[in-house]
């Protein structure tokens, strides 16, 4: 009975809402998510009691891949699993050895009864058959109880339950090893995935659900090597033990026994069916709510301004109130499954004690056989539930391993060629032929570019948003691998150099001022390993950032962190420019977006971009008048193609597109 | 936690049927053993099948008692933890649609979202789990121990023993146990941090070439991780042999007495075998009401901060008897001396500032970032309110005026534009107050149109083509048009119509379908189709290229007309022809007037122009 307790005692301790609670976090940076997944919360100590199973797609498959990351721990698991099946053992046989105290003592006790009726109670009338047994009693005890033997059989029981606890003891103390080991190397392996994947695919996929696999997914599997392994394989020890012991005491009691397991499993199938059912429109609706809390909070001030409280109420409640009958109906159908198995459990224990009452008083079983018989098929009905909970738990657990594989199995960057090399010297001249790319196959996007830079000189790109300006980036840097035509750097092809070397040639300073969390110092080393003190703040300086960052009150030791709301967005603009600087690379590529920075900060990047440009080829992505005229070359993108290149009085004299846009964007309101 | 009872009440009949219903199973669940013995000692002892009989039946009786009780608790439990949890959630997301920016600044976006959904859910579980176990479980020990005493009272002594070690044994595992497992959550948002800014860096770590700093990075979160999870693991493998070990050896000294007192003629067989099985009873129940005692502080914790939401009184509130709005009144805005703090912040963002914006005119406001542009513009819809002076529009001050009334005369753009999941269409009806709406064209946030607004419309899902409006009702047609003209000015129309089902493309969670410009033109597009008395636009136009910026602004005046208009802007360009610009610097207004009077009188001013216009612009 006390194996109740195990469903709930550390899975619903550690794994419930422990990792709901960030699945959560995850699912929300990512926006919706695919149904069914990371609900874990809801479910807490209910442990995976009628939680709907999610079905892997080959299952085989992915259980032998599995098991090959537990090949490692193969000598661990077979010491795992001799102890799980002696401790099973152990406990299989402690009630018959029970029964053998209690037959003793019963022996002593009609052996009294004969030999001195006034002591027992009451008259007794006692059967042929009790007679014999009596008789038999009498010979064997004289009428005194045996505490000798009985100490000794008792002993042996304490001996047995101290084994049986120390072997599950060890066997959970090395689980935890093993199962903890090999996912951490799955992880291990999963992040050293996601560095060679190709950008196209990062780019493509919710960051999120690429966070959940790495993180949720794995930890399902540790939960369940952790767990459900050495249960599954107790609970079949224990089955089988349980049954074999109540066919040896009694063939007839164990086929009523037996007669009850097509309620347990109408029971279990019934309660199962329903609470899928519930269990899944909760956690629709858990996530339909979230969806819109989320939504509604993150645009409270619109929903003030607008004064949509109502309408956003409205909707609330009629969320909340689906939510509230599928939780209701969820928790009270995965409810009756206790007492339904314990009810079932119930008429056989009645069965039991009634017939075999009846039998006892024939004297074909001894009360021994009874007591044992009884724990026995109290006991049976655990391992049944247990059964098919751990079957429900490993086969979404491989729906999780399959996840994992599917990231795993991702096809990667290519690698480099094995004559990859870097031409010799670099000056920083770039040329682009007959360059062509799309993202998706049949939506070109830079069709038949050319351009050539020299070394030194700058390069702005101008253009309407969505026109392919930060493709060109991906191009360069080889993020994104081109469809025709080639991309040279002094002559050599970057298709032909090693990507790692290629993209040390290159410095960018991004709009989107990507920084890690962690020291200011650290985000400037960044730029180039083992850089020096005096390196990262003359680097500093150079982008003047040394200013703002000795006034924070921790200098450079300030933390930055995720939302990094301790400094400015233009302030972040110089921290990746000050990076730039001390990659010192032979290419720049600048964007110079600085929409949400103020005049003066802007000045600041102005500045210090301009001093990161001096002597080097230059792409950027121009914004500001200054960068335009003094640009060697203008390229006029729109639509993926470069409609206009030339310096910025040739294109003001053709009078075409980009004298458009000049007009409109430094020319104030066009009046139509 | 206690504090949260009172929202429980409702359900207290359900709770009081689940007490006297568990009370009942758990009496019955007792009485088995008890009967069982009965069989041994008086039927089968004596040889009295009838009796044998009777019992049985008894026994039947009494689980089938037992089942029916436990089954309508079970209802009654998760009917009660369920409503109760809903109404919690009714309750956060009231009180938190009701807080003013003030409040939700303090607490955040995310925290709330936690404390509305995973904390309810904690709170809830809680519940369930007490109606559940703490309930079952003390009935079930004193019940256990009555049985038990009435079995044999001196053989009850070794549960003197086995009690405490029991209650012993599982506290210190789990005490050891709680706080790995709290840490165990930080180590797990810690990978996920590392994680998420890798593939958010993914250029920046692959353009530097740091993939092995990354990959150490991580890796070191993740053998932290790793040996936390071993540690708390192995700390919980006692957890269940010790359990065992202990309820096992208490079953081996009860036999041993057992049997002594059965020797003496003090017990009978029976009665042993059924206290064994009662001693079983009550060590569970005594090991789950542990193991349910430390989950209550986990609950607490979560209570304690839901709390904290609906203790929060909303600083701003309608007064008790609001200032009509004024007959013929047209929208004019000015800023009296106001003064603003933000919560916490030892500077004043605004201070001192004082000036009008007039119907029919357009005002800009530009200066540096922590200038106070943006709360400015906050201060006009009374998103927060002042610390001192004023702000009125038409002469009243906005606090003497009712929320609602007021927001419905603004046109609120945000420097970030927020879209709602609906369809592009509802996304900008939005922007048309209530009153203005039929009925049918309510729209629900989130739902894609509320159903009649389909029906209405007669749109039968015709992908691609824009919804038919010929058959919509007289005032849906006028809402139609508002939409349309609004989506056109605002510069929005061409793309809307390149998109799938066009102003039924249905805009993801966040827009995250849409770039940054179509979101703001959207967002545009909204405050337009309010036509207020006032436009409050907050820096959006920079996220918009130089064409469709000078192209909006171009046709703005066609709605804009006597309205008031406020602009923040970056863009020297944006605010040029303004009526008047205002300068902000650190909170205080530093020049005032057209942009030829600023650039003779303001230096401030002429650094922002000089950075941005051509030399030949700027003259």
């Amino acid at each position: 009975m006390s194996d109740t307790a195990r469903g709930g005692s550390h899975q619903g301790g550690a794994g419930g809402s422990g990792t709901g609670a960030s699945s959560g976090a995850a699912a929300g940076m990512a926006g919706p998510r695919p149904g069914g997944r990371g609900g874990h919360g809801m479910g807490g100590p209910m442990g995976g009691m009628g939680r709907p199973a999610e079905k892997p797609k080959d299952f085989g498959k992915t259980m032998r891949r599995l098991l090959g990351y537990l090949r490692p721990h193969a000598a661990r698991l077979v010491v795992v699993f001799l102890l799980a099946v002696l401790s099973m053992s152990f406990n299989i046989v402690s009630p018959k050895i029970q029964g053998i105290v209690m037959d003793k003592l019963k022996d002593a006790f009609v052996a009294r009864m004969v030999t001195a009726p006034a002591q027992a109670q009451g008259p007794t009338t006692l059967t042929a058959a009790q007679m014999a047994d009596a008789q038999r009693a009498l010979r064997s005890t004289g009428g005194k109880v045996d505490y000798a033997g009985i100490g000794r059989i008792l002993l042996t029981l304490l001996a047995l339950y101290v084994l049986a606890s120390g072997f599950m003891f060890i066997t959970q103390w090395v689980m935890s090893t093993v199962a903890q080991r090999t996912v951490s190397k799955l992880r291990r392996e999963a992040q050293a995935k996601i560095d060679r994947l190709p950008l196209r695919y990062l780019d493509g996929r919710p960051h999120g659900d690429l966070l959940s696999r790495v993180t949720n997914d794995i930890d399902t599997i540790a939960t369940t090597l952790q767990q459900s392994i050495v249960q599954a394989i107790t609970s079949v020890i224990q089955l089988a033990g349980f049954v074999i012991m109540m066919v040896t005491i009694s063939p007839l009691l164990t086929l009523i026994v037996l007669a009850t397991l097509p309620l347990y499993i109408l029971a279990t199938a019934l309660v199962a069916k329903n609470s899928q059912k519930y269990f899944i429109a909760q956690q629709r609706e858990i996530g339909a709510l979230s969806g819109h809390i989320e939504e509604m909070y993150s645009g409270h001030a619109i929903v003030r301004a607008f004064g949509m409280e109502r309408r956003s109420k409205e909707k609330f409640d009629a969320i909340n109130g689906r939510l509230r009958s599928s939780a209701t109906n969820a928790q009270f159908v995965s409810g009756i499954m206790f007492p339904l198995m314990n009810f079932i459990g119930n008429l056989g224990y009645v069965l039991v004690s009634v017939v075999g009452g009846l039998w006892l008083t024939k004297g074909s079983l001894s009360i021994g056989d009874i007591v044992a018989f009884i724990q026995y098929s109290r006991g049976f009905a655990q391992p049944i539930a247990q059964t098919a909970n751990i079957a429900n738990i490993i086969q979404s657990t491989m729906a999780c391993a399959e996840r994992v594989f599917e990231v795993l199995d991702e096809t990667e960057e290519p690698g480099d060629a094995p004559d990859a090399a870097m031409p010799g010297e670099i000056g920083g001249r770039v040329r682009i032929e007959g360059l062509s790319f799309r993202y998706v196959a049949d939506k070109p996007l830079i069709e038949g570019l050319a351009l050539d830079a020299r070394p030194g000189h700058t390069v702005a790109i101008v253009g309407p948003t969505g026109a392919g300006k930060t493709t060109l980036v991906n191009l360069l840097m080889r993020f994104y691998e081109i469809d025709a035509g080639s991309i040279s750097i002094d002559g050599r092809d970057i298709a032909s150099m090693p990507r790692r070397e290629l993209r040390g040639l290159f410095g960018m300073v991004l709009q989107d001022t990507w920084l890690f969390t962690g020291t200011i110092r650290d985000n400037i080393a960044y730029g180039r390993e083992g850089a020096t003190e005096d390196e990262i703040i003359a680097a500093a300086r150079a982008a003047h950032a040394d200013h703002f960052i000795r006034s924070l009150p921790a200098g450079y030791d300030t933390v930055l962190d995720e939302e990094a709301g301790n400094i400015s967005q233009g302030q972040r603009q110089l921290l990746t420019i000050a990076r730039a600087i001390i990659a010192n690379p032979r290419i720049l590529i600048l964007d110079e977006a600085t929409s949400s920075v103020d005049t003066r900060t802007e000045l600041l990047i102005q500045k210090a971009m301009g001093n990161l440009m001096a002597g080097r080829t230059s792409f950027v992505i121009a914004h500001r008048l200054s960068t335009i005229r003094d640009a060697e070359l203008i390229l006029v993108m729109n639509a993926g193609s470069i409609v206009e290149q030339g310096t910025h009085e040739e294109l003001l004299a053709k009078k075409g597109f980009y004298a458009d846009l000049y007009e409109a964007q430094f020319a104030g309101p066009v009046t139509e | 936690m206690l504090k949260l009872l009172r929202y429980l009440r409702p359900w207290f009949p359900d709770i009081a049927g689940v007490l006297i219903l568990v009370f009942g199973a758990t009496m019955a669940d007792l009485y088995l053993p008890t009967l069982m013995s009965d069989i041994i000692d008086k039927g089968v002892m004596r040889g009295d099948a009838a009796y044998i009989g009777r019992i049985g039946a008894w026994m039947l009786l009494v689980t089938a008692v037992s089942v029916l009780g436990s089954v309508v608790s079970s209802w009654l439990g998760s009917r009660a933890s369920a409503g109760f949890g809903a109404a919690l959630r009714e309750r956060i997301f009231a009180k938190v649609e009701s807080f003013s920016l003030e409040e939700f600044d303090r607490f955040g976006p995310s925290t709330l979202i936690t404390r509305s959904t995973n904390d309810v859910t904690q709170v809830q579980m809680v519940t369930l789990m007490s109606l559940r176990m703490m309930v079952t479980a003390p009935i079930m020990a004193v019940g256990g121990l009555v049985m038990a005493l009435s079995k044999d009272r001196s053989l009850t002594l070794v549960f003197a023993v086995t009690i405490p070690v029991l209650l012993i044994v599982v506290l210190s595992i789990f005490s050891r146990a709680l706080p790995l497992f709290r840490s165990i959550q930080k180590k797990i948002d810690r990978i996920n941090l590392v994680l998420r800014e890798g593939l958010t860096g993914v250029r920046v770590v692959r353009a530097f070439g740091r993939e092995a700093r990354e990959r150490e990075r991580f890796d070191e979160a993740n053998e932290d991780l790793t040996s936390t999870y071993i540690r708390v693991n192995r700390v919980m493998a006692f957890m269940f042999p010790s359990v065992m070990l202990v309820m096992n050896v208490s079953s081996v000294a009860l036999l041993w007495f057992g049997i002594v007192r059965v020797d003496r003629g003090d017990m009978q067989i029976g009665s042993l075998m059924a206290f064994i099985q009662y001693s079983f009873m009550i060590l569970f129940s005594f090991m789950m009401f542990a193991m349910m005692s430390i989950m209550v502080p986990r609950a607490q914790a979560a209570a304690v901060r839901i709390g904290e939401v609906l203790a929060v009184e909303p600083s701003i509130r309608d007064p008790e008897s609001p200032k009509p709005m004024g007959e013929g009144a047209r929208g004019a805005v000015e800023f009296r001396d106001v003064t603003f703090h933000y919560h916490g912040a030892e500077a004043a963002a605004i201070e001192g500032l004082s000036f009008v914006a007039k119907a029919g005119e357009m005002t800009a406001i530009v200066g540096s970032t922590g200038s106070g542009k943006s709360t400015l513009a906050k201060l006009v819809p009374r998103f927060y309110d002042v610390d001192g002076g004023h702000v009125l529009v038409d002469g009243v001050d906005v606090r003497e005026l009712r929320q609602e009334e007021l927001r419905a005369r603004i046109g609120y753009v945000p420097q970030k534009p927020v879209l709602f999941s609906m369809t592009v269409g509802d996304n900008i009806r939005v922007g048309i107050p209530d009153d203005q709406v039929a009925p049918g064209d309510r729209v629900a946030p989130g739902d894609g149109g509320a159903p009649g607004d389909r029906v209405a419309r007669g749109d039968g899902g015709g992908a691609g083509e824009p919804p038919s409006r010929s058959d919509a009702p007289a005032d849906g047609r006028s809402v139609e048009d508002l939409v349309r003209s609004s989506a056109d000015i605002a510069q929005a129309t061409e793309f809307i119509e390149a998109l799938e089902n066009g102003f039924d493309h249905e805009v993801s969670q966040g827009g995250l379908n849409l770039s940054g410009g179509q979101k703001q033109r959207l967002s545009i597009a909204r405050a337009l189709a309010r036509r207020p008395d006032i436009y409050v636009f907050d820096d959006c136009f920079s996220a918009l290229d130089f064409r469709t910026d000078a192209r909006l602004r171009a046709r703005l005046r066609e709605v804009t007309g006597e309205a008031t208009v406020i602009v923040v802007a970056q863009r020297v360009g944006t605010v040029m022809e303004a009526d008047r610009i205002i300068v902000l610097d650190e909170g205080r207004v530093v020049g005032s007037g057209t942009h030829a009077e600023l650039l003779a009188s303001c230096p401030v001013y002429r650094e922002i122009a000089a950075s941005q216009l051509s030399e030949e612009r700027i003259a």
